[in-house]
């Protein structure tokens, strides 16, 4: 069908079909399989590239930030704070020693906990481990990164530039995307579409 | 003469039996249903209820002083934070401002009261700065250290100022927040981690009270 023969190769590209365009042609030539294809592309469109557009990822060595953000802040706030996910690809330990963001001028790594209806929170002088093969999630009322002394208001929908150094992957540069006031991250369904 | 001796004494059993049987039943409905049961509030019972809240006298964020008294009345929110918190107080002040937008016209009387744990740094300049970002509604207070220690005793809330690594100091404090009613008195807990629902219920109920 000559159909196929322009959706092969686009098709393949979008779901990486493991199968051969000859297959595949035999495939699409059965109207189901199309009507299959395209609920799939449709999907795809739908839920995948959005996602794909927002999530934004940077890498360092075997060390991979996924989304970075942080919390928008109210007037005359004077700290802030932001959230990655790390991903250690490597087969040694590694550690999150310290940070920086453009409108901060003293950043720590923080963590918090609730315990007995109390929150805490501490610093973590020693930084955050990241486990070989092993996954980091910072996020509300845990790990955060603490943005102090902020030189002006983070606004929702901007983006801060930023640093991640990591005791043995090094330096990273990454960009905190700014979601709103009291995001909850995306894991938690914090995102206000 | 021996058979009717026995038949009166069974006669007055039979009286006493009755009467402990009626008294019996009445106690019963007296102490369940009657004017001496123990006040219920669907099902939760509102006795035993601890002693949280009372008198304080606070500063608040357009520089006034005010006591409790000025918010007796309506019912009322009360919860601790501060201004340098990353994220606690402002997810609680975030979601009592969508709250109360939930809830709307109803919500009109009720009064959030956002008391500091932090009052050297948190002015009534800084709470006033920090407060345009959320509900109205929404009151900030402040005072001397001894004024606050006070309220947070008052509340039997937990507030500790603990120095941090880089030179300054952060502050632990209670994430709950405290419902009280147009006396004063102490309604419940919404929890930092309470489900959306089970928050607007129990606004709902305090409003409705
Ligand atoms: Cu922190």
């Amino acid at each position: 069908m000559r159909i196929s023969d322009q959706g092969c190769p686009m098709t393949r590209f979008l779901l990486s079909a493991p199968e051969s365009c000859e297959r595949s042609r035999k495939h699409f030539s059965i109207s189901r399989g199309w009507i299959g294809r395209f609920a799939i592309l449709f999907i795809f469109l739908t839920v995948a590239l959005p996602h794909l557009a927002m999530a934004h990822d940077f890498t360092v060595g075997d060390i991979m930030i996924d989304h970075p953000w942080a919390r928008a802040t109210p007037t005359g706030a004077k700290v802030a704070g932001g959230y990655v996910t790390i991903e250690n690809f490597g087969n040694k330990p590694d550690r999150l020693i310290s940070a920086t963001m453009e409108a901060s001028k003293q950043v720590e790594l923080h963590e918090m906990s609730l315990t007995d209806g109390v929150m805490r929170m501490r610093g973590l002088p020693t930084g955050i481990l990241v486990p070989a093969g092993g996954r980091i999630e910072m996020k509300p009322g845990g790990f955060h990164i603490m943005f102090l002394d902020l030189q002006r208001q983070l606004r929702q929908g901007e983006k801060v530039a930023g640093t991640l150094i990591f005791e043995r992957a090094g330096i990273v540069q990454i960009e905190f995307q700014v979601d709103a006031i009291g995001a909850l991250g995306s894991a938690s369904g914090g995102h206000q579409h | 003469m021996q058979t009717l001796k026995i038949i009166r004494y069974a006669a007055w059993a039979m009286v006493a039996g009755l009467i402990f049987f009626t008294a019996a039943i009445v106690l019963g409905w007296w102490r369940v249903d009657g004017p001496g049961r123990v006040p219920t509030n669907g099902g939760i019972e509102i006795k035993g209820l601890p002693q949280i809240g009372g008198p304080f006298t606070l500063v608040n964020h357009h520089g006034k002083t005010v006591t409790d008294k000025d918010f007796l009345g309506k019912p009322m929110l009360v919860f601790f934070g501060f201004t340098y918190c990353p994220d606690v107080c402002p997810t609680t002040l975030f979601e009592t401002t969508t709250r109360l937008q939930k809830i709307g016209a109803e919500a009109r009387d009720l009064q959030v009261l956002f008391i500091t744990a932090d009052p050297d740094r948190d002015t009534p300049e800084q709470l006033a700065l920090y407060l345009q970002s959320f509900d109205p509604r929404i009151v900030g207070l402040t005072g001397t250290q001894e004024q606050v220690d006070a309220a947070v005793l008052a509340y039997k809330a937990y507030a500790k100022k603990v120095p941090s690594e880089g030179g300054g100091y952060t502050v632990d404090h209670t994430a709950s927040v405290f419902l009280m009613d147009r006396n004063g008195r102490f309604m419940g807990l919404i929890d930092y981690h309470e489900q959306e629902a089970s928050a607007l219920a129990k606004m709902r109920r305090l409003i409705a009270k």
